[in-house]
């Protein structure tokens, strides 16, 4: 009787132990995790802020050894970047999710759901490749097109997937209502499924964008990097993450204390855009409500 | 896409045949081109942050679906959503400016004293080297495995953990049961986030030194094929430079093609089997 309420003793400690420190790892990891979080903020704030000033925004690079300066090329050519990118994947993205939640419950409306999902997975890097021997090889120089290409690659999966699982999410009766009156198909899909989705297309087209103006890879051998004002879209161009990249592996103070200031202007860019995007979802349920 | 590549590559595809993928020499002067050092960086780092990455983030997502209160969960799983939203090459300047001196000045001397003998901990400790990289790439993959791995927890249906408490289970018996339900969604989660590591670029080319070589210590510089692509593609002056670096992108790409199908189809085959058998 000893030995055995004995063994079922220590078996109950032996799970009380476990449990508790299996559970204060959880708690652990989840607070770890948090850690890197706060110190890329606390660093890119801090480091950032030196060199936030006007000419930031006004100036062009200086070269090497002259204080002062700003990356407006940059902040330009990332913008016209992100507007070359959505001009090419939204339309190709709103599109191919619209087909893909209207009329693609076939084999053929699967593969391309699997292939925009295998697409989503491809490193940017690839896909800057990619662009590189589409638009650069033909071109035989560097362009902002080339970067935009890549951009529009990486954005289509985000906006098609979007696209699709909002407009799933019409009602089945708007559609009929629209065939009823006698209107064809096209049109009702275009004027009163698109319409409705609209908002949360919006969301989606969003984050493929915000997502975009993080790149740097595929950016590298496609915009390539200009050092002046420059909006021709033929041409290569300048671009905050490229800056990034340069200044920090650049062996200047000056240059890396600049690119903790254009990391700054990034995340404000891209905080902005998903700002928008979170009062666009917030006054889309105001209106379902 | 893949067409694409390899009629761009076809050129050193014919030059170097299956030796490509297993010669050690990558030399832009004397125009020889093997890759085995950047697949051997790229699946080591890779590797290296998933041991990193996979206990803390299945311990980020038993926290949140299992554990936190539900006013904890939600700006908790926002946070770990941001962290994936950072873009990548801030975490190479964050990399660069902090992690590399904190690991050169501080972990790095440490753990050579630590253990003088250990192949793992071999020369001049520089910062920059694989496990500046492994640790990177972990705090980049960590919130895909942890958001991925909380939905597929959440979607475990209740009953099975009301279940484990009919029986006397302690809490983290229960999550244990839990967890292997999960298994094939899990392993998906970690499948995809594999797929991110060997695909990350930016943040890599910025702290991994970018030696081409092949070596067991931590502390040494490599390469991976996404660094060596973003290094070296605009300074490639011959033909045959450029196509081997189209013919690595073309490996990559066919690498993570073959990791993504996989994790779709575990993600996929998990959802299907709880649709059978709803509970």
């Amino acid at each position: 009787m000893e030995i055995k309420s004995n063994v079922k003793n220590f078996s109950f400690y032996r799970r009380k132990t476990s449990n508790i420190i299996m559970l204060t790892f959880s708690l652990l990891a989840a607070l770890v995790t948090l850690i890197p979080l706060i110190f890329i903020f606390y660093y890119t704030i801090s480091k950032g802020i030196t060199y936030l000033n006007l000419n930031f925004f006004t100036k062009l690079p200086t070269p090497v050894g002259e204080s002062g300066g700003g990356m407006v090329n940059a902040i330009v050519g990332t913008l016209i970047l992100i507007a070359i990118g959505g001009g090419i994947g939204i339309p190709v993205g709103i599109f191919t999710g619209t087909y893909l939640s209207e009329f693609g419950h076939n084999k053929f409306g699967s593969i391309v759901r699997f292939l925009t999902d295998v697409l989503s997975g491809i490193p940017s890097i690839v896909v800057g490749v990619v662009a590189y021997t589409l638009v650069v090889v033909p071109m035989k120089h560097f362009s902002a097109l080339a970067g935009g290409v890549a951009l529009a690659i990486l954005m289509i999966p985000t906006i098609t997937r979007t696209t699709e699982e909002m407009i799933k999410l019409v009602p089945q009766s708007y559609r009929e209502a629209g065939l009823a009156l006698g209107i064809p198909k096209w049109k009702t899909t275009l004027l009163i499924v698109l319409k409705t989705a609209w908002k949360g297309i919006a969301t989606g087209i969003l984050l493929g964008l915000s997502r975009a103006a993080g790149e740097t890879a595929p950016l590298l051998f496609t915009a390539l990097d200009n050092r002046f004002w420059s909006t021709n879209v033929f041409q290569p161009i300048a671009s905050l993450t490229v800056y990034i990249y340069q200044y920090a592996s650049a062996p200047y103070k000056d240059w890396n204390d600049q690119a903790w200031t254009a990391a700054l202007v990034l995340i404000i860019l891209i905080s902005l855009l998903s700002l928008i995007f979170r009062i666009i979802t917030r006054s889309k349920y105001k209106t379902t409500n | 896409m893949g067409w694409e590549m390899y009629t761009n590559s076809v050129l050193s595809i014919r030059k170097f045949g299956f030796g490509f993928l297993t010669s050690t020499t990558w030399d832009p002067f004397s125009q020889v081109f093997g890759a085995l050092p950047m697949i051997y960086g790229t699946l080591i780092s890779s590797l290296l942050s998933l041991i990193i990455a996979i206990p803390l983030g299945l311990g980020v997502a038993v926290f949140l679906s299992e554990l936190a209160p539900a006013w904890l969960e939600k700006p908790l799983s926002f946070l770990t959503e941001l962290l994936a939203g950072i873009p990548s090459v801030i975490y190479g300047l964050w990399g660069i400016f902090v992690l590399v001196p904190w690991l050169r000045d501080t972990v790095e001397p440490f753990l050579q004293n630590k253990f003088p003998n250990s192949p793992f901990f071999q020369g001049a400790p520089y910062g920059f080297g694989m496990l500046a990289a492994a640790i990177i790439l972990s705090i980049m993959v960590l919130p895909i495995i942890s958001s991925i791995s909380r939905d597929v927890l959440k979607s475990v249906p209740n009953s099975q953990r009301e279940a484990a408490y009919a029986l006397g289970a302690t809490k983290w018996e229960v999550t244990k049961i839990v967890l292997s339900y999960a298994k094939s969604g899990l392993l998906g989660a970690i499948i995809l986030g594999l797929g991110r590591a060997i695909g990350e670029t930016m943040a890599v080319t910025m702290v991994i030194g970018n030696r081409p070589q092949i070596s067991a210590s931590l502390l040494d510089p490599g390469y991976t094929m996404a660094s060596v692509l973003a290094n070296e593609f605009t300074e490639a002056a011959s033909d045959l430079y450029l196509s081997s670096l189209i013919e690595l992108a073309l490996v990559l790409f066919i690498i993570t093609i073959i990791i993504n199908i996989f994790a779709r189809l575990l993600v996929w085959s998990t959802e299907r089997k709880w649709k059978l058998s709803p509970m």
